[in-house]
């Protein structure tokens, strides 16, 4: 499923709370109804980014996909901005 | 049967009552206005007095402060007593974890206590954070602090343990007492003590 992001935030290899953290600034830098890509290798931002995104105003949780890129899981997540 | 209501019958109102009832409730009505703004406008807000200054407790209100940013609130850590250690940029960076009196490390206490066993824990500790992709206290400080939390160190421990105000992280507010951070707790949403 593409889901055309505007941006993407790279957080491999970074554990709690750097993804979400990190997701927060990237986020409030995006432009309204554009969508950011957040690529983690952290399971854990499973459960946190979609917390994240619920508890926040004006971020729409679109899609989180898990996927294996280079012999290694990664997490994905797609987080819209509201107008 | 009379559907009629009696005027002027004992339990009905003057003009002058209802006219003094509607002023109440239009002043009640304002009063709710301001409180539900004051209520609407103001970030949510989290207090953690930080008191600990082992490796492993240096983790948790650093944890939750820069987690609590992301989450748009307004986050003050109080550090104090063995919690200053956390701020201070040389000794943030030598912090100790011991394994005397944690049942949860696997050395018995009678080695655990053996001179220089700390050095030792500590060290399988760090590279454990590495190797987990765990960030390091300095950076979660830096971290904290760019996400607008204010880290603020006890100026009552600052001088009991003799440290100097420059010891600490740019950026940490120093000068402040517990009446500061009680006041700030008074105002918060969340209140933890680590």
């Amino acid at each position: 499923m593409s889901m055309d992001p505007t941006q993407t935030l790279d957080v491999k290899g970074q554990n709690c709370p750097m993804p979400v953290v990190k997701t927060k600034g990237a986020f409030d830098e995006l432009g309204a109804e554009e969508t950011l890509e957040v690529v983690a290798t952290d399971s854990g931002s499973m459960s946190d980014i979609e917390g994240w995104a619920e508890s926040t105003d004006g971020a729409t949780l679109l899609d989180q996909v898990e996927a294996i890129e280079n012999g290694e899981d990664v997490y994905k997540h797609y987080i819209q901005k509201a107008e | 049967m009379s559907t009629e209501t009696s005027a002027g019958s004992e339990g009905s109102l003057s003009d002058e009552e209802i006219a003094k009832l509607q002023a109440r409730v239009d002043e009640l009505e304002s009063e709710l206005a301001d409180v539900q703004s004051e209520v609407g406008d103001s970030p949510k807000k989290m207090v953690i007095i930080a008191t600990k200054g082992t490796l492993d407790m240096a983790y948790p209100p650093l944890i939750l402060a820069s987690t609590a940013a992301a989450f748009g609130y307004d986050v003050t850590v109080f550090h104090t007593f063995w919690g200053l250690e956390i701020l201070h940029e040389e000794n943030s960076k030598e912090l100790q974890l011991s394994s005397v009196g944690n049942p949860n490390m696997p050395v018995p206490n009678a080695i655990a206590a053996l001179p220089g066993m700390d050095r030792v824990t500590t060290r399988l500790m760090e590279n454990r954070i590495e190797d987990n992709d765990v960030a390091t206290v300095e950076s979660l400080i830096q971290t904290s602090l760019d996400s607008g939390v204010d880290l603020q160190a006890c100026q009552m421990t600052i001088d009991l343990l003799d440290y100097d105000e420059d010891d600490f992280y740019d950026g940490v507010t120093t000068g402040v007492g517990a009446a500061s951070a009680f006041q700030e707790m008074v105002d918060a949403d969340i209140q933890l003590l680590v």
